[in-house]
């Protein structure tokens, strides 16, 4: 098939209709994951540029461009942006939506028009958290995590930001709902379970976290509004109420958001090894079912947030305990990697180079948080630095280098043309490097006293930030070019055609870019994702 | 399908089960009166679950629903009595 007529019945214009409302109103999967696609990663160089400041600002001690109440209120909506708008919606909305219908064999998802109200909702509640931004009292000042009694007795606008993540919290459910359904009922013929690519195991994994624990944010952010607006009481103790309850709510469900952020993160890495390395996952079952384990037991250590805040000795045994349960499946993934690259033939192409780098920064996250989930080793490091620099290395080092995998890895099936691998290697080089220099000086710092969330510090920690600093501008400085070739790429970029990379879930056995309803006929399934046996690149 | 099948529930049941969770409003506020320290919750919270289960059972006709759906539902309750279970790590040893 010429390039002329693959782009003729592509989904881009199949269906004949164009303009905005083509898009904003459309039922299908790819276009709503592509609306997802910009508008998340639009929030993150928004989050980017918040980011930028905040280190701008730390760069030497006293203040530099800003003051404490602007810094406050930058780190929360950076802390807000990044995580509500971008981590938890990016996978999931954008790559779930796009790949996932097709892995699977199936035209679409199970409900098309509550997908669409799932981004309208998610719209809708970003809009509500920029105004909070500019209204009431101002931008919120309490970090992203909302806590009690400051956030309820804060003169910025709290109570119309809460509303707004309230709002975003149903877009999350919904897509959870929708993805479950789509999973149980729409596989194709001989899709078995064990035939399911493991980025869409992932998907169903995180898909039941987003059900199960998001509603518990929803209520819990209801009740700060109602102690803001009603002055109710429940988390004040003068009035019988008890603000540690605040912190035990916050996390049932900000804990397993962790791992509706990672989760899926680990499914594209899983999806991209084999592929790179021509050789079949080593291990799918167990990668399969660590998956469900992590969001299981990942749903039961919330706890370890609170080692400090007069919780009883026995919920901080407890909550211990289960957390270093939960290194458990998850070194079995990256054990279950490293083995699927021994003796591969690897080609370290840029989606390949994220992934790799995905497994080393997730791992030193995850080592990282071993030492906050251990009591006391906590104790000392708790809201420093090094619990600053831990979560970025899991959040961005891990699920950010996942979605730049991703997007180097699937976003040229869904335009028909690539990035060049030259630029993208060198962008790979320099996030790779700045992030390191950014966020590791960020665990040392920690370590040795600098506290988090605080605009100035003591002399002593000065060369360190400087150093940090510096290394968000390598990052930045990648990061711009990552993404300039890539889009040049996708929008002017060579042609690519077939099945380049030489995948075998059945994403790469359909047009590119595919057509409207994906399949011409009834796609039958007839091997595993990652037998490579008779796949041509 | 079964679950298509419309199910008309009769007014007498309907009544039936309305009384009974006005009875166990009752007792949610009769335990409040028994001294039972830190179980006070857990006697308010079982006779809750009570009410939700017949209100799941009836008015919205899980009764009727396929094992699937049952299962699914039970997962979600399993699910949030954990949440709150584990709580009381906290709450009970402080």
């Amino acid at each position: 098939m010429s390039d002329m007529q693959q782009a003729a019945t592509s989904f881009w214009n199949d269906t004949g209709k164009t303009g905005l409302t083509s898009w904003i109103f459309s039922t299908d999967h790819k276009r709503i994951g592509l609306l997802y696609f910009y508008t998340t990663i639009g929030f993150f160089l928004v989050g980017v540029v918040l980011g930028l400041l905040l280190r701008i600002e730390l760069m030497a001690p006293g203040r530099t461009i800003m003051g404490p109440q602007t810094y406050n209120a930058l780190f929360t909506v950076h802390g807000v942006v990044m995580i509500f708008l971008f981590i938890i919606p990016g996978i999931p909305g954008a790559f779930g939506n796009m790949v996932m219908p097709i892995q699977i064999g199936a035209r679409d998802v199970s409900f098309p028009r509550l997908n669409l109200l799932s981004w309208w909702l998610y719209i809708i509640g970003a809009v509500i958290i920029l105004t909070s931004l500019f209204s009431g009292g101002g931008a919120p000042d309490t970090g992203w995590t909302f806590y009690v009694p400051f956030s309820s007795r804060t003169g910025t606008n709290v109570s119309l930001a809460v509303f707004g993540v309230f709002i975003v919290g149903f877009s999350s459910i919904l897509t959870g709902v929708n993805f479950v359904t789509t999973i149980h009922r729409l596989r194709a013929e001989g899709m078995t379970w064990f035939r399911l690519p493991l980025f869409t195991w992932s998907l169903y994994a995180t898909a039941w976290v987003q059900i199960l624990a998001t509603p518990i944010l929803a209520i819990t952010l209801v009740l700060v509004m109602a102690e803001r607006v009603l002055g109710t009481g429940l988390f004040d103790p003068t009035r019988g109420g008890d603000p540690v309850m605040y912190q035990h709510l916050f996390w049932i469900y900000s804990h397993p958001a962790v791992y509706i952020m990672i989760l899926p993160a680990m499914g594209i890495v899983s999806d991209i090894i084999p592929v790179f390395s021509r050789k079949p996952i080593f291990g799918y079952k167990m990668i399969a079912f660590s998956s469900l384990a992590i969001a299981a037991a990942g749903s039961l250590v919330w706890g370890h947030h609170m080692f400090t805040s007069g919780m009883s000795d026995t919920a901080v045994v407890v909550f211990s305990f289960l957390t270093f349960i939960v290194a458990i499946p998850s070194a079995i993934k990256v054990f279950n990697w490293i083995s699927t690259l021994y003796k591969g033939s690897i080609s370290l192409e840029a989606p390949m180079l994220f992934a790799l780098s995905f497994i080393l920064l997730f791992s030193i996250g995850g080592l990282s948080g071993l030492i906050l989930g251990a009591a006391a080793t906590d104790v000392h490091v708790h809201d420093t630095h090094f619990v600053v620099g831990h979560f970025h290395y899991v959040m961005f080092g891990g699920t950010g280098f996942a979605i730049f995998a991703a997007m180097h890895y699937w976003l040229p099936k869904f335009y028909g043309r690539r990035y060049r691998e030259k630029p993208a290697i060198i962008a790979w080089g320099l996030m790779f490097t700045g992030f390191n220099v950014l966020y590791f000086t960020m665990q040392v710092l920690g370590m040795r006293g600098m506290p988090r969330r605080y605009y100035d510090y003591l002399p002593e920690f000065g060369p360190l930030n400087l150093v940090a600093t510096v290394g968000s501008w390598i990052l930045a400085a990648g990061l711009i070019l990552m993404l300039v070739n890539l889009f040049r790429g996708l929008f002017w970029g060579e042609p690519f055609v077939g099945n380049p990379w030489g995948g075998a879930t059945l994403e790469w056995s359909v047009a590119t870019p595919p057509p409207t309803e994906n399949f011409e006929g009834e796609p039958v399934a007839t091997h595993g994702p990652y037998d490579f046996s008779g796949v041509k690149k | 399908m079964d679950q298509h099948q419309p199910h008309i529930v009769s007014y007498t049941r309907l009544i039936g089960i309305w009384l009974a969770l006005l009875v166990l409003t009752a007792l949610t506020v009769a335990i409040t009166r028994v001294e039972l320290g830190g179980y006070k919750v857990v006697g308010a919270l079982a006779v809750a679950c009570a009410k939700a289960g017949l209100v799941i059972a009836v008015f919205m006709h899980m009764k009727y629903e396929g094992v699937l759906l049952r299962w699914l539902l039970f997962l979600a309750f399993v699910t949030l009595a954990v949440f709150i279970g584990f709580t009381f790590f906290d709450v009970l040893y402080r």
